[in-house]
């Protein structure tokens, strides 16, 4: 009977709607925020920040974004990554082209940027569904990334469209070791999560769900479906650009359209149906799933195959990865579509019964 | 009865509304009279549930004309009946499924929420404010329709006739002068009926709201509603109290020679 809210009583709606109304959530999040800002920078390496926990952010607030969009508001789309470009080449150009305007300002306007491309490429929700939206962002996908290679003004004529990310000064101080970044991603997809779960908690979020639900009842409720959708769209994209400029400036450095490809539109849309559509825990437990298995896998199969006496090769490795996303994926789909963060859910109403189950 | 029925509210005139070939309502008139309950009654496929489609916008008839509220009415869409006061609920519950009692019924104040997207992500003051003020409504409605223990049960696990209730209790949250139902007794036990009878009465007392309710529980029909509309194959067959139309001869053929 340690996880219970048993004898915590609500007296008042205030109390019951807090962000964590159980008090040992409450205290789990202060340690999880005390271990990521203060425990792991004074211990992790610089490849656990470069390679590890900054690619993890990044993804994760993509994933977020695209749980907004098709987790929420129930509007499938194939073109995270291209929204992500859409954000890494606005933040570059931003900080190219006005001078000394601050970086996160740029960050920002990344976003908006992203976000009023999604709202473009939103606009054919507002007559097909399902598939044939998924189509039509896959449409996106490959029309942003063209514009990108083809139009050498958005990389500043380079060659085949690499862009070189700035220098990421803020207040006269340069973020430049891996530990500065790790943090700076950390603030900003700490600040946006926190965002994020605001607005689905409210009648935002609630608009969105409802659209998604069950549409005809939405709209005689009196929510008008078109801001709905497009507004799930604009917001969805503003986390995918600020996550390409992350994904630019605080990872990568120097990124090429090719580089934000379908492959990698797939990759966001696994990660939040491994971690949970509709959950924004769902999304960040999604993309250490996804980008910790390969490692874990890289790590492990040679011991094990070593152990047994086993032929071994690289593309082993990548096969059996292959292999084992397809049945993840296959099983998270049918057997539980809310993901991780489900059975992260199921677990602690496990806990809060245990040790009497019924 | 000792409510006073006011004037007429809502006067549909001669309504035709077609899908292709399929003539789903055939001039149809009649009105609808503040405070009362109007039931629309007709065998399977009769037009009933189309009717409630047009009122509320969904569905955009070939003629006729609609005035609510002595305003002629041109092209609505279905959230401009919602601002106007019209809530229903569906023959097939259409309930938020993913979400919970709570939620659903939230939602049902969605236009009476002025705060936007932006103060809700930053949780500005007003965001707060209006979450807790539509919270204390929501829960009166809860209690109104006594289910406080479901309050935080997604509405997909709940047993069908629970699932009526919310439905109605989204409906409510509006605080709607006029409620649509669409059979909303149907599939429910003998006692669920009683219960949902007596919301439906409450409702029509204490709220003053205007009910058009589809039912085919004749006894149901006959105790609760002022006035009775009978459609057959969308045409108008019948119209007045209760009692008239029950003795009406085209009302009793046509119950008799339809299976249903
Ligand atoms: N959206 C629609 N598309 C095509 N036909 C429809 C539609 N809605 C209703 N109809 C047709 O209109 C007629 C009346 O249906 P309905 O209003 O549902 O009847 P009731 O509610 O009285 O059972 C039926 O023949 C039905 O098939
Ligand atoms: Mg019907």
């Amino acid at each position: 009977m340690i996880y219970r809210e048993a004898g915590q009583f609500k007296t008042s709606y205030a109390a019951d709607q807090q962000l964590f109304p159980i008090r040992q959530d409450r205290i789990g999040i202060l340690i999880l925020l005390a271990v990521v800002f203060l425990a792991i920078p004074g211990i992790a390496s610089e490849y656990w920040f470069s390679a590890i926990l900054i690619p993890f952010l990044i993804f994760s607030l993509a994933a977020l974004g695209l749980n907004i969009l098709t987790g929420y508001a129930g509007q499938l789309s194939l073109g995270s990554a291209a929204f992500m470009a859409v954000g890494a080449y606005a933040a570059y150009n931003f900080q190219l082209r006005i001078d000394g305007i601050p970086i996160l300002i740029s960050f920002g306007f990344a976003g908006l940027t992203a976000a009023g491309v999604g709202i473009l490429f939103g606009l054919p929700s507002l007559w097909i569904k399902g598939f044939y939206l998924a189509v039509a962002t896959l449409a996106a996908q490959f029309f942003i990334v063209w514009c990108l290679t083809k139009f050498p003004w958005f990389s500043n004529y380079s060659s085949s469209g690499v862009i070189s990310a700035q220098k990421v000064v803020i207040l006269g101080h340069e973020f430049a070791s891996p530990r500065e970044k790790y943090l700076l991603v950390l603030s900003i997809v700490a600040v946006m999560a926190l965002a994020a779960k605001n607005m689905v908690r409210s009648s935002t979020g609630r608009a969105w769900m409802a659209v998604r639900d069950m549409d005809v009842a939405a709209a005689v409720i009196g929510i008008r479906l078109m801001p709905t959708k497009l507004l799930a769209f604009a917001v969805s994209s503003f986390y995918c650009g600020v996550a390409g400029a992350l994904y630019a400036f605080c990872y990568l450095g120097s990124v090429e359209p090719d580089g934000f490809s379908l492959d990698m539109s797939f990759r966001i849309l696994f990660m939040i149906i491994i971690g949970g559509v509709g959950s924004i825990l769902g999304s960040f437990l999604g993309a250490a799933f996804i980008l910790l298995l390969p490692i874990f896998l890289d790590i492990t199969l040679p011991w094990a195959a070593g152990l047994l006496g086993l032929p071994f090769s690289n593309a082993t490795v990548s096969h059996i990865q292959i292999l084992l996303f397809g049945t993840l994926i296959m099983f998270f789909l049918i057997v539980e579509p809310h993901g991780l963060a489900r059975l992260w859910q199921i677990g602690k109403e496990k806990l809060r019964l245990w040790p009497f189950p019924h | 009865m000792s409510k006073k029925i006011g004037d007429v509210i809502l006067d549909l005139q001669n309504i035709s509304l077609r899908f292709g070939g399929v003539k789903a309502l055939t001039d149809i008139s009649f009105d609808v009279r503040e405070h009362e309950i109007r039931a629309i009654i007709g065998p399977n496929g009769a037009g009933k549930s189309s009717m409630l489609n047009v009122i509320n916008g969904v569905y955009h008839p070939q003629e006729g004309v609609i005035v609510f509220r002595g305003q002629e009415r041109k092209r609505m869409e279905p959230h401009h009946a919602a601002t106007q006061g019209i809530a229903r609920t569906f023959q097939n519950i259409a309930l938020f499924k993913g979400m919970s009692v709570l939620d659903n019924i939230m939602t049902g104040r969605i236009t009476r929420m002025k705060a936007n997207f932006l103060e809700h992500a930053l949780w500005l003051g007003r965001a707060r404010r209006e979450e807790l003020e539509h919270r204390k409504k929501v829960e009166e409605i809860i209690d109104f329709l006594e289910i406080q223990h479901i309050r935080r049960t997604p509405v997909g696990r709940l047993p069908y006739g629970l699932q009526k209730r919310v439905e109605l209790g989204r409906a409510l949250a509006a605080e709607p002068s006029m409620l649509l139902l669409d059979e909303p007794m149907a599939g429910m036990n003998v006692e669920e009926k009683q219960d949902m009878c007596r919301f439906i009465l409450d409702v029509n007392d204490q709220f003053g709201a205007t009910i058009v309710l589809i039912e085919h529980d004749m006894g149901v029909v006959m105790d609760i509603s002022d006035r009775v509309v009978v459609l057959d194959y969308g045409k108008k067959i019948g119209d007045g109290l209760p009692d008239e139309v029950k003795n009406n001869e085209d009302v009793i053929t046509a119950y008799l020679g339809a299976s249903h």
